[in-house]
């Protein structure tokens, strides 16, 4: 699936996109970081909580949990949320 | 993590490949500055009144504290988040020309099903391990947590059972209980003579000792005021704020805490509060602690005004540094080089530190982003950097 990637993450991708495998959001992110390591934990803290201001978004829709289900032809969104100054 | 390429300034360091050999040996004096905005290098002569600026690295993100290997001179490691993304820890061995990011920051142990778990919102303190141990470094986390590396800072471990011991877990509190910042580990120190003699303080939680490497520790807080009305036994309402151990007499520490300045001297357990000789007006409050590296009776400290509703700031408006040469029997103000009125400087605990020349350089810097310096140990103030970012750590080191 084609994964669009945030710009603070750019450093780890090089690349404003990429392709990942992965029948969960969960098993995408696994798939990311066994590729660019450390990316990971930069979204998803140490209890497998999306960290609070990353977003994500599959075909246009925010989803909050790790565990949805994705398909090959899925786009996923990866978005810096508002944080502050 | 590839290094980030600073703007080009007139008084930035020239790359290496323009610098040619050598000349990174020409400069002395290192301070490694961390910010809300990124981290900064600046380079000094043996002077100490020339300085060359190397930075930004890591424009944005968030530098809780960056700190220089002394045991090799060349390692530095970077504790960095941003406002979006987790904590990690970057790592150079080329004084910031490449980084790399650590495989396995500091990261609380997974929560077991259905129960609440811990999760390290930062890294707030770096400490390197003894002489004998190269390589071994300790980090402190908000919320409160010890980690220690055993290859440099590219994997940390929870260190010593300490995260999820439950009578540490009731001192620590909830994460409402710490600083306007978070509960906070800091103030990690290693005993010069012994690697397995190790104090740490946490705000809050208070002060801690282990003499067998981490598999037991004691609290230290005896002699330690809390706030009015807060009972002094229990240890979650002790906020230590920094403490320092003195390099010339590891037996001897000081303290700067959110109910004044104390020393201990050891094998007492029993802090004793040299704040009170402090003219009265000025108070004993503050963030830093800064101890003399070869002269155990000389100690510094930056007061700030913490009446009514703690406004953390410089007292009146008027910046000074206190110095006892004396254990804290008596303080001089500090204040020459400093604009005299309207100042509301804020300087956090890890933004003060000295150098180890002779006389010694003090060094801090503000919330406001300016960096000051004094070449005589306090006796007159100039201003090295203005217009940073928020600063949050300040570092000194020397390099051959």
């Amino acid at each position: 699936m084609k994964v669009l990637i945030a710009s603070p993450l750019h450093s780890y991708v090089k690349a404003r996109e990429v392709e990942a495998a992965g029948a969960t959001l969960r098993e995408m992110l696994a798939d990311l970081d066994r590729r660019f390591p450390g990316i990971r934990f930069r979204m998803v803290d140490e209890q497998g909580s999306i960290r609070k201001h990353m977003r994500f978004f599959v075909n246009g829709a925010q989803v909050f949990d790790v565990e949805q289900a994705l398909q090959p032809s899925d786009e996923v969104q990866i978005v810096q949320a508002l944080s502050g100054g | 993590m590839p290094r980030k390429s600073a703007k080009p300034s007139a008084k930035r360091r020239k790359p290496a490949a323009q610098a040619g050999r050598g000349r990174k040996k020409a400069h002395r004096n290192l301070l490694l500055v961390a910010t809300r905005k990124g981290a900064w290098l600046f380079h000094g002569d043996k002077t100490r009144r020339n300085w060359q600026v190397d930075g930004p690295h890591f424009l944005g993100q968030i530098i809780h504290h960056f700190v220089l290997d002394p045991r090799d001179g060349r390692t530095l490691l970077a504790a960095a988040s941003t406002g979006h993304l987790g904590p990690t820890i970057f790592r150079s061995t080329d004084f910031g020309r490449s980084w790399t990011e650590a495989k396995r920051p500091p990261a609380f142990a997974k929560a077991a099903n259905g129960q609440q778990g811990r999760t390290v919102k930062r890294t707030f303190w770096l400490t390197p391990a003894h002489a004998n141990e190269p390589n071994v470094w300790y980090a402190g986390t908000s919320p409160q947590g010890l980690f220690r590396s055993e290859d440099g800072g590219v994997t940390w471990e929870a260190f010593s059972g300490l995260n999820d011991d439950p009578q540490y877990r009731a001192w620590m509190g909830s994460e409402q209980d710490g600083t306007p910042d978070g509960p906070m580990l800091h103030s990690i120190i290693v005993d010069p003579r012994d690697p397995a003699h190790l104090y740490f303080a946490m705000s809050s939680g208070g002060v801690h000792e282990t003499t067998d490497g981490g598999r037991s520790w004691t609290p230290m807080v005896q002699g330690m005021a809390v706030v009015d009305g807060f009972d002094a036994g229990n240890l979650a309402f002790h906020d230590p704020h920094c403490v320092r151990l003195c390099p010339s007499n590891p037996d001897r520490l000081y303290q700067q805490n959110h109910c004044g300045i104390y020393r201990l001297d050891r094998p007492s357990k029993k802090w004793i509060r040299i704040g009170e000789t402090m003219p009265r007006r000025v108070g004993d409050v503050g963030f830093p602690m800064v101890v003399h590296p070869r002269d155990d009776k000389t100690a510094w400290v930056l007061p700030m005004d913490g009446q009514t509703v703690w406004p953390r700031t410089s007292v009146e408006g008027k910046p000074c540094v206190y110095g006892t040469r004396n254990g804290g029997k008596t303080w001089r103000r500090f204040d020459d080089g400093f604009p005299k009125n309207q100042v509301w400087w804020t300087v956090k605990r890890q933004a003060m530190t000295a150098d180890t020349q002779n006389p010694v350089g003090l060094y801090f810097g503000t919330t406001s982003g300016e960096l000051w310096m004094s070449r005589n140990e306090g006796g007159s103030w100039t201003s090295i950097a203005r217009h940073l970012p928020e600063i949050y750590a300040v570092e000194a080191a020397d390099i051959e």
